[in-house]
């Protein structure tokens, strides 16, 4: 028999076999994801490189439990995902939040059955976490992109999740916010350990935030390589190490590296 | 540059407060007009109307007929309001019913409400019920279309939030559904109580004996009053004018402002 | 799989089939003698079809809707698009149209059968009436929503004020301007039924009203009821259909149907 590897330490987090997405359409089908075999470990930052409509964010709806895989499956520690559940939480492309509720509102959303000393502490400490002090009483609509995103990702860790899914979170925002976000969102993850899953179509992005890349086919979908990102953080964004791997994806996706 | 800027401004600001109201005197004077040229002998001048007003104040009829009309309105809008909504939703939240039963609603909403009134005798016989039946069915149709168009307009990231928090059904139609729909549900609700006071003049008209309604047709049959023909009109049309307003004024109150700011990104 | 697709023509079907059911129970059940089952009203539909007067009646509610609506529309756009492009016009206009617009078009009856005396010129009126508001309020905001960027491209390559019109800003309007004349067509169906109760002799409004007053013929009333709900259901869809012609689909983003 061959000795298992050491359990504890190798255990994945989340893990996805054999994952295949069809979509009906008129008369065939629309494939969009094929053969989907990750695993995430606990305590990663995994982000999920693809150009748009390869189909990443419907891996990641799938994985998160809100769309049944055509065929393979997703676990999380060991059990297999049926549906959507308060212990990994969905951060929303844009516009997640909720306008009808407060900062606050929001934040505390998913903190219902906890009491109200508890709740409101934890609304405390996220609104500070995230930077948003002073404006526990505003509305959405009165925020800025990058701020009621950040309103979305506070609302995400108050419930104390697993693991975090963002689609995209920053796509809607402009670049120096994006870059502005992109540290933040590194400072709460090392404050905070939790197991991420990112989607995204920049290549740069993919780079400064994760631990491992995995970079995607356009439609029907397959990981074409996955990447380690061996730099520590807080990542030098022009060293010879950043600058290798960046474009070693570059050329794994086949661009041109010269406009 | 800067005098000719706040002249021009000025003369903006004036124009805005004054328009309206020319709008208003032109229709006051193409009407006066046209009726001193004597074509029409029958038909009342502004003037006329006005007196007709007045005499209507004086002789207690204002109120008595506005409160009857208001009153059916009230009954039957309500009544539509406490169906018609729960019903939109509910057929808006499962599926199979609301494919099941809206070609039905499509169905029924085409048919005059006038069209239920010999129906509406026959089951309530004359008098304020069948006017009240009339009007509930009139605005109940157009609010369960409204209502189920606005749950359908929720947007699928803040279902799919209410699910991600672990929120049971009953917790996710209380705190995403319903928030979700109240803009677009008001705009629903004031649109529908147009419809049930255009409705509950006319329902007047053949069933009951007190109402606006009734004092247009009766004015006539009685003795070619139209001068309290057209007073009738011009009351309806103001207490039209003013349930739209307030309603509106609802669908701004601060609590609920986001709504606007949201469709006006939605739009963008 | 199949059944999902199936779905939304079988189960309106099986739920009118349930509803015709009921009825029909219920009037077995109650042993009324008024009110008439489902039977009952399809032979009315049978008799009327023999009379001749089914076609006769549907035409002629149709050829009244077909003249007030006509009109209102030739009124209405021009109009509507003079006051979305002329805001100071509009502004003047906005509270006339708002006081006159909850006055429905019943309480014009008198002073209607004053200017055209008591036949189809008065009913059309009534029809024009109703169906004016929503076309002009459509027409009017639609123009006023046309994003500036679209006037400035327009001028950008040179149009004229009449070609802008025409081929920036009408277009641009028009998603907004089908959806007001589909509402100003529910209407103009409804405001004929009623208009024929009241001021001439032909038509399927005068069926009811006659058919109850002539005789308690209630097969004939609820016949007539069935009919026209069916026809104005009919026309909605045809305007639905023309909305969703692909030249005009980018104007209607989430509606449904």
């Amino acid at each position: 028999m061959i000795p298992a590897p050491d359990a504890a330490a190798q255990r994945a987090k989340l893990s996805m076999r054999g994952l295949r997405m069809t979509f009906p359409a008129e008369g065939s089908e629309i494939r969009v994801l094929e053969d989907i075999d990750l695993e995430v470990r606990e305590g990663e930052f995994v982000c999920i490189l693809g150009p748009s409509g390869c189909g990443k964010s419907t891996l990641l709806n799938v994985v998160a439990g809100f769309l049944p895989p055509t065929a393979g499956s997703v676990r999380i520690d060991g059990e297999e995902v049926h549906g959507p559940d308060s212990r990994r939480i969905f951060v929303f492309q844009e516009r997640g939040v909720f306008p009808w509720l407060t900062v606050e509102g929001n934040i505390g959303f998913g903190l219902g059955r906890l009491d109200r000393r508890e709740r409101e502490r934890r609304i405390a400490h996220y609104v500070k976490l995230v930077g948003l002090s002073g404006f526990e009483r505003a509305y959405p609509h009165e925020l800025s992109g990058g701020m009621k995103q950040r309103v979305e990702v506070a609302r995400a860790l108050a419930v104390d999740p697993d693991m975090l899914y963002l689609d995209e979170p920053f796509g809607a925002l402009d670049s120096i916010t994006r870059l502005v976000m992109r540290a933040e969102l590194l400072r709460i993850w090392q404050a905070e350990r939790k197991t991420i899953l990112f989607v995204t179509h920049d290549i740069e992005e993919s780079v400064q935030l994760a631990d491992r890349v995995v970079v995607m086919s356009a439609r029907p979908a397959r990981i074409r390589r996955i990447v380690p990102i061996d730099l520590p953080h807080p990542r030098d964004l022009s060293s010879r190490r950043y600058l290798e791997l960046r474009d070693g994806i570059f050329e794994e996706i086949g661009l041109a590296h010269k406009i | 540059m800067d005098r000719e800027e706040t002249r021009r401004d000025w003369r903006a600001r004036v124009a805005d407060r004054v328009l309206p109201f020319a709008g208003i005197a032109a229709l006051l004077v193409v009407w006066d007009l046209s009726i001193r040229t004597g074509r029409f002998p029958l038909l009342p001048g502004p003037l006329a109307v006005a007196r007709a007003i007045v005499e209507l104040a004086r002789k207690g009829f204002l109120v008595k007929h506005v409160v009857a009309s208001l009153f059916r309105v009230t009954w039957g809008y309500l009544l539509a309001v406490a169906v018609g909504v729960p019903l939109g939703i509910a057929l808006a939240w499962y599926r199979r019913g609301g494919l099941a039963l809206a070609p039905l609603v499509e169905l029924v909403r085409p048919i005059s409400a006038l069209a239920w009134i010999p129906l509406a005798i026959l089951w309530f016989g004359v008098g304020d019920l069948s006017a009240i039946f009339i009007i509930f069915v009139a605005s109940s149709l157009p609010l369960v279309v409204s209502a189920m168009a606005a749950v359908g307009n929720v947007s699928s990231v803040h279902w799919n939030a209410g699910r991600n928090f672990g929120l049971t059904p009953a917790e996710i139609a209380r705190r995403v559904l319903l928030p979700a729909i109240l803009p677009r549900l008001l705009v629903g609700l004031r649109l529908s109580l147009g419809i049930a006071w255009l409705v509950v003049v006319a329902a007047e008209m053949i069933a009951v004996n007190s109402g606006l309604g009734f004092l247009i047709i009766d004015a006539r049959n009685a003795g070619n009053r139209y001068d309290l023909v057209v007073a009738g009109m011009v009351l309806i049309g103001a207490i039209g004018v003013g349930l739209d307003a307030a309603m509106r004024r609802i669908e701004t109150l601060p609590a609920l402002r986001w709504g606007y700011a949201d469709s006006a990104a939605e739009a963008a | 799989m199949r059944w999902r697709r199936l779905e939304p023509v079988v189960l309106p079907l099986a739920a009118g089939a349930l509803l015709v059911a009921v009825w029909q129970a219920a009037v077995k059940g109650t042993g009324t003698t008024v009110f008439p089952s489902p039977g009952a009203v399809g032979k009315g539909l049978a008799e009327l079809a023999r009379k001749g007067l089914l076609f006769a009646y549907v035409r002629d509610s149709l050829l009244r809707v077909a003249a007030g609506f006509g009109v209102a529309l030739a009124i209405g756009i021009p109009l509507g698009i003079f006051l979305g492009w002329q805001p100071a016009a509009a502004r003047a206009a906005n509270p006339v149209i708002q006081f006159l617009r909850p006055i429905s078009p019943l309480a014009w009856i008198p002073v209607a059968i004053v200017l055209f005396g008591v036949n189809d010129t008065a009913a059309t009126f009534l029809i024009f009436l109703g169906s004016l508001f929503p076309i002009l309020v459509a027409a009017m905001n639609g123009v006023r929503g046309v994003p500036a960027i679209y006037r400035q491209a327009g001028r950008n390559f040179g149009l004229s004020r009449r070609a802008l019109v025409a081929r920036v800003v009408f277009p641009a309007a028009l998603p907004e301007l089908i959806g007001g004349i589909r509402i100003a067509l529910g209407i103009a169906w409804l405001v004929v039924v009623a208009a024929e109760m009241i001021a001439v002799n032909s038509g399927l409004g005068y069926l009811v009203i006659d058919s109850r007053n002539a005789g308690k013929r209630y097969d004939l009333v609820v016949a007539a009821m069935v009919l026209i709900g069916v026809i104005g259901l009919a026309l909605n869809v045809a305007v639905s259909r023309l909305a969703r012609l692909r030249a005009l689909r980018w104007g209607f983003r989430a509606e449904g149907a």
